[in-house]
């Protein structure tokens, strides 16, 4: 909870008038049945007479008035608190999510984050909104209510000494019986929620499997598994309006009963006892509003745990310890040494195990092997998206950990597997990879990607929007849009991470005679599918199971390693009749 | 009344929601009550029920209050201690009595009531899922998944919360209301009439705050939905953001959305959270104006200067129920206002339900309907003709064949039509001119799920359910056993992997399958179709992200899939398709070359293009 005293410090004039202020309203509400009791007492059967009620209606009316603007004005710090202390907290985690290592952002899963970035930070929003209003408010009308009714007769109003912790524990039993069976109502929602989102989006299955009739008899049990979940949790709920009403009944009854005694015996005035009994109802309702506001906040504590994950969570990897914190990568060669690496820690078997090799600056360098066997993972150590389990990476004869991380990767053009456009015109995307870059240059890291000609034939040429993910350019359009992002960095390092797989070979072939003029003193480091990608690399690792299992050119390896030959082979029969 | 208890499912929209951005009205709304009463179907006693337990306990509520004055008056007067305690003591028992059949009327109606909605929910959930089954892949095709999602989220859960509370709550609203009017008739008409005035005033304000919060609220959307949009972009590409060393960037820009939000965050709840004080204030304000106007009454009354028998005689027993009633008279109408709102969005959200239910099925079997003993495979499409829109073709005079066992292939660019002949053949969707038939009888002769029974699929996009691997593979046949569906697996080289998953086969997939690699995935749907003994399979670019050499092993364990079976392959890898029967070469929806791969290449022409990798597939 400490951690957010610091969202709250700045609006700490908000978060204490809020309240303040509600008590104001609390105050007016509470006085007035007790003036409305001395009209009745001494306007009516007292000697006051007109000029009293006159005075008294006077009051009250002065009352109201604190009484309204205490209650706006409280909500207006109030709002005012929660908004600020929410969006500031939201700012705060979306800055420590921009901070997260690759390893985070998996833990988490992309899906979980933005939903704490969203839904629970306006559960949070709202919580907080309600708890500085409700906070003082809802205690001080019940406190407020006891106070009036004692000071108007001790032992009339003592009877809501039983009632109180009466209903308290009614409400409380009721409560813990339903708030588990909420849980489990809510978890056949999200089943049933997620089966329908199956089925939207699986119906070419469904329906060529002819599965309609299955998939409807599940939905249907699911469905009925919800109605009883339901049923079962609500059913409880429904008892707490009954009980409430019951239990202000029997102390309204008690109440006339007791206090007509006192009537009759001349110990109290008539228009007390009709001012207690409104008390009394007032201070249950009280309670009711409290309890409600205990549940909610076990809703709060679920989204504050889970938003607190996150800003607890320290990035893995991190740049502190850095010893050349301003050096600048000047001629890019990549060294590994004895590098192992594996996701998690506690996972038996290693993804990458004793790799060592060298990239030399202007070369390039392929690496082959088959799905899983560790190829991405490998190239993701180099601008430190993970760090690696044992061994060490070096760039220019320098420990990667020791760049700091905004000049390393500043150093590294990378374009990733699953690579992402963003919506925005086609300009603003390539822009990514140099914010100030003229126009020309953009133009012509365009052209070494082959991507300028197919821009230039849309309608809006660069200014073409792409929508969200960059879905309306075709796969291969997507990759060398990629491309030229990363081209325009001016790397020292090229990663490309089978980033060519849906281009066809005689353009991937310009793009690499492209990068050999554009890109002479660059290391390039490419993993492909396509062994003819890589076939006139300076060099080609081929990785088998995590481990080199062969390193060399085309011509040695064909005839050395068994692995390349096999991969060679699968895709041979089209590499000799394009030769 | 104190409030109602929300269950954690059921306020998704939090306080927006109350308000609506926009204005959801129905636009017929007899029609939309009308069926959603149908829904209620055998339940109707039970509703029954509900309504004369509405009538008992708000009867009961307004003459428990009545029963106030006579006590009061009772001991404000005085007549002899022993007699009055008596009366007293009678009275209160029979309050007692009459608070007691309240509380338990209440109970039953609210359990009945609960009953009644999720039973009807049930009705309407299931009726719109199998509706939905029923309906066209075209209608999937033209409508975001978001949407129909929230037909079965927001909308019935709109539906639901009104059952549940809401037209109940207006039934006794108005009951309390006509009930408390006639009593403060009964009890003075001067005060009546001070009440009245007063009530519709309330109303007034209420509606121009939620007039302007409505607004606000609006707004408050639109700019949590920008930032809503910007996290979840940015976070799905967080790691490309990292590589660009983006961070800084996108925490600047997030901040200036950050703080739009924040301005009519504010603005919107302020104004939203305004309406309780402004409301409670004129309600106390109503209460001492009728306390005021009332103890005037009382008092002249008292001293004799307005007749016991007047119309203006007020006694102080009379008072205190007032002040009580005119505090319950203005409540009423703020509910029923409000509840207006649920009931709108719900009839709103019960149209939208509707609409979905109304839509036309797949056309439903046609007459002549032929049932094939069994398919051999024979297809032939003779001059088919077909856009999705009447007004763009996107096959023309398609005519091919395929003699049962032969392996057809499908080469062209995006956009080409591949995959609308695939539609065509499992009648996603029904041609426009010429005619497909499978065995020499038109398909649409032949009953759909026949048809589609006899057809296995392998999706480029893949679909798994959630569920064990097992299960998500026996999709293909679900009377296969756990060896058959071993051997599919083995078939389709997925075996290997799934042996290395912690539970085998067991294992749960989520999420369609995130857990998997793409590659991985399409591997597990060609099991599925492997496990299928449909005698025609179509394998829509079915192995795009498995590895070539896995690829390979495939191929072996496909030979023996396809041996026997009439299959289409769509591929974007040539080296796949090189051994089929015969290769049909796709642009702008016509077919411009056809033959073996030999006769192909030997023609020189665009295929020899994409194959010696001159030209690019877009």
């Amino acid at each position: 909870m400490n951690r957010y005293l610091q969202y709250i410090k700045p609006y700490k004039l908000y978060f204490i008038l809020g309240p303040l202020l509600m008590l104001t309203e609390v105050a007016g509400e509470i006085v007035l049945p007790k003036l409305m009791a001395g009209m009745i007492n001494n306007g009516i059967l007292g000697g006051g007479g007109t000029g009293f009620i006159i005075r008294q209606a006077c009051i009250m009316f002065g009352c109201i008035i604190i009484q309204v603007s205490g209650g706006i004005s409280g909500h207006y710090f109030s709002v005012k608190a929660a908004v600020n202390f929410s969006a500031d907290i939201r700012r705060a985690v979306f800055d420590k999510v921009q901070e997260f290592s690759f390893k985070n952002i998996d833990k988490f899963s992309t899906g979980s984050l933005v939903t704490r970035l969203t839904n629970d930070i306006t559960q949070v929003m709202n919580i907080t909104r309600m708890a500085l209003i409700m906070a003082v408010r809802s205690p001080g009308m019940l406190i407020g209510g006891v106070i009036m009714a004692f000071s108007i007769d001790a032992g009339l109003a003592s009877i809501m000494f039983i009632m109180i912790p009466l209903l308290g524990l009614a409400i409380f039993l009721l409560m813990r019986t339903a708030l588990p069976r909420f849980d489990s109502m809510q978890k056949s929602l999200d089943n049933l929620n997620s089966k329908t989102q199956e089925n939207i989006t699986n119906v070419r299955v469904i329906k060529s499997f002819v599965r309609g009739s299955f998939e409807t008899e599940r939905f249907d049990e699911a469905s009925g598994e919800l109605r009883d979940r339901t049923l079962n949790a609500m059913k409880i709920v429904v008892m707490t309006m009954p009980v409430m009403t019951l239990a202000m009944n029997i102390t309204t009854i008690v109440v006339l009963w007791r206090g007509g005694n006192l009537v009759m015996g001349r110990e109290l005035e008539i228009g007390s006892l009709s001012a207690i009994v409104q008390y009394t109802t007032q201070v249950l309702s009280s309670l009711m509003m409290v309890s409600m506001m205990i549940i909610n906040s076990s809703r709060a504590v679920a989204s504050i745990r889970r938003i607190s994950e996150v800003l607890e969570t320290k990035s893995d990897l991190t740049d502190e310890d850095a010893k050349y914190k301003d050096r600048l990568i000047t001629e890019g060669r990549v060294e590994f040494r004895n590098v192992s690496f594996k996701y998690y820690e506690k996972r038996k078997d290693k993804v990458l195990g004793d790799i060592s090799f060298t990239a030399e600056p202007g070369k390039v360098l392929g690496i082959v092997g088959i799905t899983g066997s560790g190829k991405s993972s490998l190239v993701q150590l180099i601008p430190r998206l993970y760090d690696p389990t044992e061994g060490e990476v070096l760039i220019d004869g320098i420990n990667v950990k020791d760049y700091s991380l905004y000049n390393l990767r500043e150093g590294v053009g990378m374009v990733l597997q699953k690579n992402v456009l963003f919506s925005g015109s086609i300009m603003d995307n390539l822009r990514w990879g140099g914010e100030d870059a003229p126009e020309e240059e953009i133009y012509a890291a365009a052209r070494a990607a082959q991507a300028d000609g197919f821009v230039r034939g849309f309608t809006d040429g660069y200014d073409m929007e792409l929508g969200r993910g960059g879905v309306n350019v075709s796969g291969g359009q997507k990759q060398r849009l990629c491309i030229a992002r990363a081209l325009l960095k001016k790397p020292k390092i090229l990663i490309l991470d089978d980033s060519t797989s849906a281009v066809d070979t005689a353009t991937e072939a310009q793009i690499r005679h492209a990068f050999a003029t554009t890109l002479k003193d660059t290391t390039k480091i490419i993993i492909a599918q396509r062994v003819s990608s890589v076939l006139d690399a300076d060099k080609i690792i081929v990785l088998n199971d995590g481990r080199i299992a062969a390193e060399g050119t085309h011509d040695e390896l064909i005839k050395s390693s068994e692995e390349y030959r096999e991969i060679y082979y699968s895709q041979m029969d089209r590499e000799r009749e394009v030769s | 009344m104190p409030p109602q208890i929300t269950p954690p499912g059921r306020n998704r929209g939090g306080p927006a929601a109350r308000f609506g951005t926009e204005k959801v009205k129905p636009k017929d709304m007899k029609k939309a009550i009308g069926r959603l009463l149908g829904y209620i179907g055998k339940d109707k006693p039970k509703v029954a029920l509900a309504v004369i337990c509405v009538l008992i306990s708000t009867g009961t509520n307004l003459a428990g209050t009545y029963m106030q004055r006579p006590i009061i008056n009772c001991l404000g007067g005085a007549i002899s201690a022993g007699d009055t305690m008596r009366y007293v003591m009678l009275m209160l028992l029979a309050m007692a009595g009459v608070y007691l059949t309240g509380v338990i009327a209440m109970m039953i109606q609210q359990r009945v009531m609960i009953r009644v909605s999720q039973n009807t929910l049930k009705r309407i959930r299931d009726d719109l899922f199998g509706k939905l089954q029923g309906l066209s892949v075209r209608y999937y095709d033209t409508n975001s998944a978001g949407d129909m999602m929230s037909r079965f989220t927001n909308d019935v859960d709109n539906i639901g919360l009104m059952f549940d509370s809401t037209i109940l709550q207006i039934f006794s609203g108005m009951l309390t209301l006509v009930g408390t009017l006639a009593l403060m008739l009964r009890t003075n008409l001067p005060l009546t009439v001070v009440t009245l005035i007063i009530a519709p005033l309330v109303a007034r304000v209420a509606a121009a705050i939620a007039k302007n919060t409505r607004k606000y609220f609006g707004r408050q959307q639109a700019a949590l939905g920008a930032v809503n949009g910007y996290i979840e972009e940015t976070i799905s590409g967080q790691k490309v953001v990292k590589v660009f060393n983006h961070e800084a960037k996108a925490k600047e820009e997030f901040a200036k959305l950050n703080e739009d939000l924040r301005d009519v965050q504010v603005r919107a709840n302020f104004l939203g959270g305004i309406m309780g004080p402004c409301m409670n204030a004129l309600s106390q304000a109503n209460y001492t104006i009728t306390a005021f106007v009332g103890a005037m009454l009382t008092f002249f009354t008292k001293l004799g200067k307005i007749g016991a028998s007047s119309f203006a005689a007020l006694d102080i027993g009379g008072l205190s129920v007032f002040v009580t009633y005119s505090r319950q008279f203005s409540r009423p109408i703020n509910e029923i206002s409000n509840q207006m709102n649920v009931i709108m969005s719900a009839l709103a959200g019960a149209e939208r339900v509707f609409a979905v239910m109304d839509m036309e099925p797949e056309a439903a079997h046609d007459t002549n309907l032929v049932n094939p003993e069994r398919i051999r495979g024979d297809v032939v499409f003779n001059n088919v003709t077909f856009g999705y829109n009447p007004d763009k073709t996107i096959l023309k005079n398609i005519s091919m064949y395929a003699h049962p066992g032969q392996k057809i292939a499908l080469v062209g660019s995006t956009g080409a039509g591949k995959t609308t002949i695939i539609n065509l053949l499992t009648r996603f969707y029904d041609i426009n001119s010429g005619e497909i038939t499978i065995d020499g009888v038109d398909i649409r002769d032949i009953n759909r799920e026949t048809l589609r029974e006899n057809i296995a699929m392998v999706l480029q996009d893949t679909h798994l359910f959630t569920g064990t691997v097992m299960e998500n593979i026996r999709y293909g046949r679900l009377d296969a056993t756990d060896a058959e569906v071993r051997a599919a697996a083995v078939t389709s080289c997925a075996h290997m992997f799934i042996k290395n998953m912690p539970d085998g086969y067991d294992t749960v997939l989520t999420g369609d399958g995130s857990n998997l690699s793409q590659g991985q995935r399409q591997l597990l749907n060609i099991a599925r179709a492997a496990l299928s003994k449909a005698p025609i399979l179509i394998l829509d670019e079915a192995t795009s992200s498995v590895d070539t050499r896995t690829e390979q092993h495939i191929n072996r364990g496909m030979d023996a899939l396809m041996e026997n079976r009439t299959t289409f392959v769509i591929a974007h890898r040539l080296s796949t398709i090189r051994n089929s029967d015969a290769i049909m070469v796709l642009e702008h929806g016509e077919i411009i070359e056809r033959g073996t791969h030999e006769e192909l290449l030997e023609m020189r022409g665009r295929y020899y293009e994409l194959y010696t990798g001159i030209k690019e597939l877009e």
